[in-house]
């Protein structure tokens, strides 16, 4: 493989002193090629907008090294790193009008003026805000102004594009809409970015590769599928896919042909030693205590699976969620159909062998998947 | 909802506006119709708002020719005039030129010890005026900086740079530093983004700021007093030359007064607006 656009060694983020501050990015080693688009996934303070921030040279890297292209940019100034970015707040100039603002990412380029105006209402017409171009910030609405800030980003022809939240302020429609456009934007472009997202959709839609992050730490970097499939560890797998995987304790045993998961004193799941390899017996029953993780669309009525007891039974429009209780936690099962059972109703539900994700339960890492896709 | 105003709560309102503007204008006016008197009218008893106006106080100061009804002297008022705008106005822009750019780098960098030093330099404001310049006086004379215009200026700084850099600092804040790294990412140095963004945006502030600290300075008595000789005083100064061996002069003080307060006046009138907001927005966020 050519070496990659950027490269994240080690790196550390430190607020306040060493030995008293806060670490907001541990250890976080990763690499992005050229062309492609990577999502930074994670909730609030998991540790993706101070990446996003070192990279850009707004922060400082406390430890480890970052490089683009080859050249360590620990030092470099931001404007020598060439790279663009849209800021989560807009971060729009007041005094120029939407379009001034667009092209003054561009003035440093040289183009002449009629070539910028072009590609200003290029990049205007796709973010769908051509008829906003005269007017000022502080007069048009939040989403507007999101999308100028992101055009401003995207008209440059940097090395990087970093987007923090580009497209949170949008409502759900525009929203869908422009992550297409964008995504062949940069494609056609041959732009490699960076998003830092706490929207899942988002992130699956437009990435190549998802780096999700909690606590500071990279807890997987690997593509949307993957990611759904073989989640890496307990909390890619719970964080990943929306409704989040059902997840129960449960310790194992084996005796003679069966594999018994036993979630309580009374209700166990038994499958037929067949059904799982050799490794992962051993496995699961060296770790003893584990987890068991079921994705919602894997969970399938039966006539002969265990009972569950319905708690709440939702219809989206376009599927029905159904909660349940199993052995004291709740079960979510999705189907495409409206279903009418009732709260308080059993129903038998089956969870096969292969819609099985394996966890240890101390460490949280990922024993086996199932070969199901989700 | 909307809230309509009874005819009396609009009277009473005009009332209360009005009794509010004779308070605090009064002064003033009574100071106008002093200007234009003698020492004679504005003396007599009782004493009336009925009297001829003249322009002789006024006269007498231009032309530096004191008419007392016992003697004539000289006096200096129109160079007293002349030090306190160019007092004010080089300790005005001296102060900028220290305390933006400071300012800045209190807001947007949080160094060891950064509020430690900006509260040192607050804290000039609240000391004691004559505590500082009972030494001060005896370092000026051995350096060679009394009663002289540098020495002054230098010594304005107490009044003006404080005050320029805890109001500036606060506009500074308010804007968003990634306003800043915006311009900076697309291809600008720091002192680039510093003079397009920074200063153009923190506008308002800093000239708010600016005539606060115009006033101040200008209103300063008791540094000019005691640092300067008679040649580099200002008019706050000055008006002492009134109180003269054959009375006081009061149509004269009346005259000085009113063509000393008149450019801070126009000053503060002309940016009353920039004034309240510098005030108010700078001194909740500092």
């Amino acid at each position: 493989m050519s070496q990659a656009l950027l490269n994240i060694e080690n790196v550390d983020k430190i607020y306040g002193t060493a030995a008293s501050g806060i670490y907001a990015v541990k250890g976080l080693s990763m690499a992005v090629q050229r062309g492609e688009i990577v999502s930074l996934l994670g909730s609030s303070g998991c540790g993706k907008t101070s990446t996003l921030r070192m990279i850009a040279g707004f922060e400082d890297i406390t430890n480890g090294q970052i490089s683009i292209a080859g050249k360590a940019i620990n030092n470099l100034a931001p404007v020598k790193r060439n790279v663009a970015m849209a800021f989560e707040g807009y971060s729009l100039y007041p005094p120029l009008t939407i379009g001034d603002n667009i092209a003054f990412a561009l003035k440093a380029t040289k183009l002449s003026a009629a070539d910028v105006k072009t590609k200003v209402a290029e990049i205007a017409e796709m973010l769908e805000i051509s008829d906003i171009l005269d007017s000022y910030p502080s007069s048009v609405s939040g989403g507007q102004q999101q999308r100028a800030s992101l055009g401003r980003a995207l008209i440059r022809d940097a090395d990087l594009h970093l987007l923090d939240e580009p497209m949170g302020q949008l409502e759900p429609q525009l929203r869908a809409l422009l992550r297409g456009r964008i995504k062949h934007y940069i494609r056609e472009k041959g732009l490699t970015a960076i998003l830092v997202t706490h929207d899942q959709a988002e992130a699956n839609a437009l990435s190549d590769r998802i780096a999700v992050m909690e606590d500071g730490y990279l807890q997987q970097f690997e593509s949307p599928l993957v990611l759904k499939n073989q989640p890496a560890n307990l909390f890619t797998g719970t964080f990943i896919g929306e409704p989040p995987m059902n997840v129960f304790n449960a310790s194992v045993t084996q005796d003679s042909d069966q594999v018994r998961f036993q979630l309580d004193e009374n209700v166990s799941l038994n499958y037929n030693i067949s059904e799982f390899t050799e490794s992962v017996i051993q496995a699961a029953i060296k770790h003893e205590s584990i987890v068991i993780g079921v994705r919602p669309y894997a969970v399938k009525r039966s006539n002969n699976g265990v009972n569950v007891t319905v708690l709440v039974n939702q219809w989206l429009g376009d599927q029905t969620h159904i909660a349940a209780e199993l052995a004291g936690q709740s079960i979510v099962l999705v189907e495409h159909d409206r279903a009418f059972d009732k709260t308080g109703e059993t129903i038998s539900v089956q969870l096969t062998p292969d819609s099985l994700h394996l966890f240890d339960r101390h460490s949280g890492a990922a024993i086996s998947h199932g070969t199901v896709m989700a | 909802m909307q809230h309509h105003q009874s005819k009396l709560e609009t009277v009473l309102r005009a009332l209360a506006l009005t009794l509010v503007v004779l308070f605090f204008m009064f002064p003033i006016f009574w100071i106008l119709l002093m200007s234009l008197q003698t020492n004679e009218t504005i003396l007599r008893v009782p004493p009336s708002v009925v009297f001829e106006p003249t322009l002789a106080n006024y006269k007498g100061i231009i032309t530096g020719r004191l008419e007392t009804s016992a003697a004539s002297l000289e006096i200096n008022f129109l160079g007293n005039l002349w030090n306190s705008i160019f007092l004010s106005v080089t300790s005005v822009t001296l102060a900028l030129v220290l305390g933006v750019p400071a300012a800045y780098a209190f807001a947007r960098l949080k160094f060891k010890g950064s509020e430690d030093i900006a509260f040192t330099l607050l804290s000039f404001r609240f000391a004691p005026p004559l505590l500082v310049l009972l030494p001060l006086t005896l370092y000026f004379q051995q350096m060679g900086l009394a009663d002289t215009y540098i020495g002054l200026i230098w010594v304005y700084q107490l009044i003006c740079l404080p005050l320029i850099l805890w109001i500036v600092r606060g506009y500074f804040e308010d804007i968003s530093p990634d306003i800043e790294n915006a311009y900076r990412i697309a291809g600008h140095s720091w002192f680039a983004t510093f003079r397009k963004i920074a200063l153009p945006l923190a506008g308002p502030g800093i000239a708010a700021a600016g005539l606060l600290a115009f006033i101040f300075a200008w209103n300063n008595f008791i540094f000019a007093l005691v640092l300067a000789s008679a040649d580099k005083q200002p008019v706050t100064v000055g008006a002492l030359a009134f109180i003269t061996a054959s009375g006081i002069q009061y149509g004269q003080i009346a005259a000085a007064v009113i063509m000393s307060i008149t450019p801070t006046l126009a000053l503060a009138l002309y940016a009353q607006k920039y004034l309240v907001e510098g005030l108010s927005l700078g001194a909740v966020k500092g």
